[in-house]
Parts: structure tokens; sequence; C-alpha cells
């Protein structure tokens, strides 16, 4: 469209099917890190010189769900250049930071194109911009808006008012479900990895030269292993609050605990005493490791909270397994 | 049921004496952790604090400091080695 300060592209609210599927494939992995939309001033309806300015970053997700909320509106986007990476991420390594926003407000001359000198920003965007420098340097002054995009609607209608529940994090079981599939897809290399490495260590310890029998003594640690990441990966987060204790890996080794029950229910006097020792240490310390893993995922963890818990934690989990699978291997010196 | 981390470990300082009682760290924080009361900014819940660093970039008077950085063990793990190779103090962060 044409504004007193040149041209503008308007987008649309509308999400399409080419939309969906895009943003279904980056929940999966699949061109996750090259998910953009072009950084600059955008249109949605026919704004004018008196119409609210969003500010959000130019991953194509976070674009979508925005301009999803904005129907009917007329409204300036204007998207920083955060290299395709979410608003709160893009905040922590300052790419949607101070500096980014006063170049984009220069760049796109929106002094020039509003009235007003105020930005409705992103609360997540917090961590990277300064609300006093921003002023300084444009004299527009940074409102923070709603953490959620949901949010927006209520807020542009109450006189963009914040309620106390839209300024708080939240980590329902919806939030955690989305972001399992890229846990897993992020696991299959380092897992395959892991995997040759048992099925090495394992044809070191057998005692005849037989495929079928190296096949027999790797399995287990195998299986355990990919036990282990999906009762870490998946159970762990779904159960998240309902697991007692704080540390993630403690978490993670009691649903590793139960999982090793259930196996050994299933598998009833087929498993020795050697087998029920190697599975009842194996199983807890993957779990506990793909449990400490999902900390990253997280909207609440500390880097002083994860980096303590790392250093108590990870030389036990690794003990642990290393227990677990020589008692499996080389078998218990009796 | 409570999404809350390991207590008495966050580095988050907050210095009364400095506040202006602006509010601004009440309105960038996730988990409630400041509240404003006559005219100054308290730490009501320092426990909830995840280091983000929001709080500590927004005072203008520069009364609250946080060693901020992302609460995640890959990062951290990444972070433990780069340090030595850098030999330096690099605060972790993804990618």
């Amino acid at each position: 469209m044409e504004t007193g300060a040149g041209r503008v592209a308007r987008v649309s609210t509308d999400i399409t099917l080419p939309d969906r599927l895009g943003g279904w494939g980056v929940r999966w992995g699949i061109n996750r890190m090259h998910y953009t939309v072009a950084a600059g001033l955008y249109a949605v309806g026919r704004p004018g010189s008196h119409s609210p300015v969003l500010v959000s970053a130019n991953y194509k997700l976070t674009f979508d769900q925005l301009r999803r909320e904005l129907a009917g509106r007329d409204v300036w986007l204007l998207v920083l250049e955060t290299f395709g990476i979410n608003v709160w991420c893009a905040a922590g390594k300052g790419t949607f930071g101070t500096l980014e926003l006063i170049n984009r407000i220069n760049r796109t001359g929106l002094a020039r194109r509003v009235a007003h000198r105020t930005l409705i920003v992103p609360q997540l965007s917090a961590p990277g911009i300064a609300a006093h420098e921003v002023r300084k340097a444009t004299g527009f002054r940074v409102h923070y808006g709603p953490i959620r995009a949901v949010d927006l609607p209520e807020f542009l209608d109450r006189g963009m008012a914040v309620t106390p529940a839209m300024r708080r994090a939240r980590f329902n079981l919806g939030d955690r479900l989305v972001l399992i599939p890229v846990e897993l897809v992020q696991a299959w290399k380092p897992s395959l990895i892991v995997c040759l490495i048992i099925l090495l260590v394992s044809a070191l310890t057998v005692r005849d030269a037989k495929l079928a029998s190296l096949l027999w003594t790797g399995l287990l640690p195998v299986l355990v292993y990919f036990g282990g990441l999906v009762m870490g990966s998946v159970v762990t987060p779904i159960l998240l609050p309902w697991i007692p204790g704080r540390a993630f890996s403690l978490k993670g080794a009691q649903v590793g605990l139960l999982g090793a029950v259930l196996a050994a229910l299933v598998m009833g006097s087929t498993w020795k005493g050697v087998d029920l020792l190697a599975v009842f240490l194996m199983a807890p310390a993957v779990t506990a490791y793909f449990a400490l893993n999902f900390t990253g995922c997280t909207t609440f963890t500390s880097l002083s909270g994860v980096e303590k818990e790392m250093r108590i934690a990870l030389p036990i989990i690794i003990l642990v397994f290393v227990a677990g699978f020589l008692t499996w291997t080389v078998g218990i010196p009796v | 049921m409570s999404l809350r981390y390991l207590k008495d470990v966050v580095t988050l300082q907050l210095d009364e004496k400095k506040c202006s009682g602006c509010g601004m760290c009440t309105q960038v924080c996730v988990h409630g952790v400041f509240a404003v009361n006559e005219g100054v900014a308290h730490l009501v819940d320092r426990d909830a604090c995840m280091e983000c660093g929001a709080c500590a970039r927004n005072c203008p008077v520069d009364a609250v400091s946080v060693r901020s950085g992302v609460g995640c063990a890959y990062a951290v793990w990444r972070g433990w080695f780069r340090r030595k190779k850098q030999g330096g103090d690099v605060s972790p962060a993804c990618s």
C-alpha cells in the first residue's frame, strides 16, 4: 500500500494450508532454522498515522501466530531481523535487541509514518530490549504488551491494558506437547552414535566371535537406551508438574525406575538377577539424562540452577549407567 | 502441582536503595518475582527467577543485577567446553 513515506507490503491475517504445513514441519525440525520472513515494516488492514505499531521477530511461525490474531484490525507490524529465531530466544541472544530495534525504526522511516511515539513490544523480548535506551535514541516509548499473541485482541480492545495473567509465563500440557517432536528429532543422530558405541563395547566382551551373540549382548542396553529416551523426552515432559521433586534428573530417574518396574513385570521370570540389576541401573540413568536435557525447553529453569544440577547429577548418571552396562556385559564378579 | 525449579541458586540481586520505583521490573518479569510497595521494588519470589535478565536490562537506575543466561543443559554443556577453549567466562546461549 502507498503511505506518505513510500510503499509498504500488506499482509493477510488468514492462515493458509501451506502456512499450517510449514508450521507443522518446523515442529518436527523440518526447515526449522530457515523458516523466515523478511524484516521490515508491514501493514495489516489499512493502518494510518494513529494506528498501533506491533514489534515482532522474523521467525515465520511467530509471524503467522501474530497476524492470525489481528484479523479485522488496522495495525503496523515492525518485524526485526532475528534470523528466524522466536522472540524470547532471540532476545536472550541479543538479536531481538535494543540496537536492532533502533536501526529498524530508522531504516523503515517509522517516525514519518506514524504521528504517535508508542511501540507495542512483546514482553518476552525484554531480556534484549532496554526500553529507556530505545526512547533516548528514537523518541519511541516501549510499551510491553502481553506474552502470548492470543491475548493481543483483548489487550488492544482494552486500550492496551495488560492483565496480570497476560504477564505470566505458563508451561501447560499443550505448551509442553508441541516441544516434544523436535526433542526426538534432535536426539536421533547422537543416539545412533551411542548405540554404535554400545555395540562396539559389547563386541569386546563377547566370548565367542559370533555375530548373534554380539547382537544379543548389545540388544538389551540399546533397548533400554531407547526406552529411556522415550521416558525422558516424552513421558517426563508430559507428567512434569505431577512428578515429585524439583530437579529434572530426579524427576526423570523416578519415571525411569517406574519404566524398569513395568518392563520387569512384563518380562517376568525371563529376567534373572543380572538382567534386573542392569535394567534397574541403566533405565533411570538414561531417563534422568534426557529429562535434564528438557530443561532448555522449559519456561522456568535458571542458568545457575541447571549448572548446579548438572554438576551433581551428570557424574552420577554416567557412573550408574556404566555400572549397569558393565553388569550386563561383563557380569557380576562373584 | 507446580512448576518450580531449585531453591536458593539464582544470582538475582536488587539494591532497594537505588530503586526509583518505576515498576519496569514488575512489567517485564514473567514469574512475578518483583512487586512495588510504597515506591520501592521488592523481591517477593526470588526463587521463581529464571535469570532471563529482562529486569536488569530494563532497570533505568541499575538497581537490579543478575548473571543472565539460558537454563538449558545443552547450552551449559557447550558453555563448559567453550570456556576452556577461550579461557574466559562465557555465558551459555542457544546455538
